[in-house]
Order: structure tokens, then C-alpha cells, then sequence
């Protein structure tokens, strides 16, 4: 879970306390400020990807949905790469199709 | 937003980083600058502010004395000693938050307001009811914090209701920054806290070892000419009445060794 939330804020180079204070807080406030439990944010995120997945192809490893701060206002920023559309999907031998994915990344 | 005075609440989330000190000492600074200004204690049951003003022996009436109408709006104005027109309306003692609501910090303060520059409110810390009676009145809010994770956190939280409530986002007074140890990386800088909150600066405090002997006699720090964090404060009771006021070296608790240090780093002087 840590994982999709924890992306936007890139490993800072932390050279005292201080650093690791902040880097702490941003993760501390971004889940302050959505005030949604953990199990909410990852229903919201598979629902979200389900919605997708109805008409592009997506490769669930990458995807990217994450929560981000503009200042005082918070963002659901989503990176949802789609590799085709879906009618070519069903044409596919239906034991490769990961691997026919993988080939546009 | 009323006539004349401008009300102006000193809030935190957490207790313990300043709200006091910092009301006390915008009173003086205030007052020194030759404005009309009455602190009002809005923290029922746990009175401080009189104690840091060196007041605490010429209370008579009290807030909800006024409130509930035992005394006039005069009665329970206690005159500094130093300034003239720098005045105090002490908390209650003996009873809780309830027993004020943000209606009466209203109508308290449109009282006040035809007669004075300066409302000032010493919030009580946390979200709750002592919290809204001394934000309601407000006009402007200023968020207390330290360079520390739960106080930043806190001061988070109180920044979202404040605009929940359309009184925000409020400046920030960062208190009892230790500028070696921000130098150490130690420490969370001033632009490493705005950066976090979004949130405009007016001050920078330093820590201060005059801070509590200043307490300990009643005599707010502001008033001691060679205490950084007094001129912190100054500065701060400066922009509060609209000026521009450079956020200088001394803000940050910089000698003029650090200063030069910091000119030669190609430092941005805060
Ligand atoms: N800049 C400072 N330097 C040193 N001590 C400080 C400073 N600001 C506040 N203090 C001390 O911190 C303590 C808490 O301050 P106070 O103003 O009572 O906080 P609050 O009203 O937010 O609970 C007091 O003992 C006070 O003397
Ligand atoms: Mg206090």
C-alpha cells in the first residue's frame, strides 16, 4: 500500500534529521489531508483501474496512482500507461497476452 | 469585517510552541509602536497570558465575567503598566471553554474594535470549542508552530479548517527556530516548513534563552532592546500593521560572522 502513495516523493538525499523530518511530513500530510483509510485508497485505486481496463489494455505493474500536493491543494495524479486497444486484445492467443504487452513498453 | 480595530488570533493545534509568548509579545511590540491594543486571553481555565504580561496580580474581572454580564466591558481591562493603551482581558479560572461561545467573541470584539488598533486572542491549543470561540472574530489568523514533525503536522490541520471556515490559510510565525542546528541539517529550515504548509511566513522567532527569564518576571522579551527573539517579534508587530519589513539575518539568530558566511555561500538571506 506504502507503495502507491509513496512514488511522489522521490528519496530525498538525506543528509540530517531535518531532511528525514520532511520528507516524513509530506507523507504524514498527504494522508492527513485525503483522510481515507489505506483499504479506501486501494478500493479506489483497483476501481479506477477496472474502469480503464473496460477499453484500453493496461498492465496493472504499470500503473502509477498516487496522491500529490499543489501547494495547499491535494491531486489524485494517475500514470496509467494503455498498450492497445481492447478489441485487439480478445484477438490475441488468449496464454500471451502479457507478454504481447510487454513488447510496446 | 468590522469597523477600526483589526482582530488578529493567535492559533496552533499543538500547546506548548509560543501562542502565549507570541500574543504577549505583539502586545508590547504593538503598544511600543504607540497603537492601542488589548490581548485577550481565550484559554478558560488555564490563564497564562497575565502571568507572561506581569499581570496576574490586578485581575479582578475576567472574560466570562463580561461575557455573562457580572462586569462592563471596562472593568475587566486591565491597564499595562508600561503602556497606557495596551490593555488585558484575562481567561477565567475556575470554569471551562463552554462557558464562551464564538457569538459572544463577536459581539466582544465589535465592542472593541471603535476603540483600539489591536484585538488580540491567545487561542487555547487544540480544534475544539476554545479553538472556534477564538478564531470566530477573527479577521486575521496567525499559525504558531516549531521546526518539529508534530507541530508542523498540527499546525496542517489547523490551516485546513481555518479555510474550511473561510479564515484561511493565515500566515505563519515559525518559533523557536536553533539556526546551528538548521545548519547542522538538523533542524527543519524556514523554507523547508512554508514548503510543507503553503502557507505566507511573517516571522521567524529564534530560540531564545531570554525568552524565560523574560516570562519568569512578567516583562514580555520584545522589550529587552539586545533579545533576537524580541526583535523578532518587532519585526512582526511591524508587518502585522502593514509594513514591509525585510525577513533579515536576525530572524534567523545569524551573527554578522554567519551573515558573511552566508553572503559568501551565496546564501538567500530569509
Ligand atoms: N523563542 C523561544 N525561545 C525560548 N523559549 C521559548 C520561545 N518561545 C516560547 N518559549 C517557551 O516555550 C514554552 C511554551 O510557550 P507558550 O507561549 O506558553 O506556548 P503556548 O501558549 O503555545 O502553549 C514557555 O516556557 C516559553 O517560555
Ligand atoms: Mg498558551
Amino acid at each position: 500500500m506504502a507503495g502507491f502513495l509513496d512514488r511522489v516523493f522521490g528519496r530525498v538525499n538525506s543528509k540530517g534529521s531535518g531532511s528525514t523530518a520532511k520528507e516524513r511530513l509530506q507523507f504524514i500530510l498527504v494522508h492527513d489531508r485525503i483522510n481515507l483509510p489505506p483499504e479506501r485508497l486501494q478500493a479506489m485505486k483497483e476501481e479506477i483501474l477496472a474502469v480503464i481496463s473496460k477499453y484500453v489494455a493496461v498492465n496493472s505493474e504499470d500503473v502509477d496512482i498516487a496522491l500529490q500536493q499543489r501547494q495547499r491543494d491535494s491531486l489524485i495524479v494517475a500514470e496509467i500507461p494503455f498498450t492497445r486497444p481492447h478489441e485487439d486484445i480478445e484477438k490475441d492467443d488468449p496464454d500471451t497476452p502479457q507478454e504481447s504487452n510487454r513488447i510496446l513498453d | 469585517m468590522g469597523m477600526g480595530g483589526k482582530v488578529v488570533t493567535v492559533t496552533s493545534g499543538k500547546g506548548g510552541v509560543g501562542k502565549t509568548t507570541a500574543t504577549a509579545n505583539l502586545g508590547a511590540a504593538l503598544a511600543r509602536m504607540g497603537k492601542s491594543v488589548v490581548v485577550i486571553d481565550a484559554d478558560i481555565g488555564l490563564r497564562n497570558l497575565d502571568v507572561v504580561m506581569g499581570l496576574e496580580n490586578r485581575i479582578v474581572y475576567d472574560l466570562v465575567d463580561v461575557v455573562e454580564g457580572r462586569c462592563k466591558l471596562r472593568q475587566a481591562m486591565i491597564k499595562h503598566k508600561q503602556f497606557p493603551e495596551l490593555y488585558l482581558i484575562p481567561a477565567a479560572q475556575t470554569r471551562d471553554k463552554t462557558a464562551v461561545s464564538p457569538a459572544d467573541m463577536i459581539q466582544l470584539t465589535d465592542k472593541l474594535r471603535p476603540e483600539l488598533d489591536f484585538i488580540l486572542i491567545d487561542s487555547p491549543a487544540g480544534i475544539e470549542r476554545g479553538f472556534r470561540n477564538a478564531v470566530a472574530p477573527a479577521d486575521e489568523v496567525l499559525i504558531v508552530t516549531n521546526p518539529e514533525v508534530s507541530a508542523v503536522r498540527d499546525a496542517d490541520r489547523i490551516i485546513g479548517l481555518l479555510e474550511a471556515e473561510n479564515k484561511g490559510p493565515g500566515r505563519l510565525i515559525l518559533n523557536r527556530v536553533k539556526m546551528d542546528m538548521v545548519r547542522r541539517g538538523e533542524m527543519m529550515s524556514a523554507d523547508d516548513v512554508t514548503d510543507i504548509l503553503a502557507i505566507s511566513l511573517i516571522g521567524i522567532v529564534p530560540e531564545d534563552e531570554n525568552v524565560v527569564p523574560a516570562s519568569n518576571s512578567g516583562i514580555p522579551v520584545t522589550l529587552n532592546e539586545n533579545s533576537r527573539a524580541g526583535q523578532a517579534f518587532r519585526n512582526i508587530a511591524r508587518r502585522l500593521n502593514g509594513e514591509i519589513v525585510p525577513f533579515m539575518q536576525l530572524d534567523e539568530g545569524g551573527g554578522f560572522f554567519q551573515k558573511l558566511v552566508r553572503l559568501f555561500a551565496g546564501g538567500n538571506g530569509q
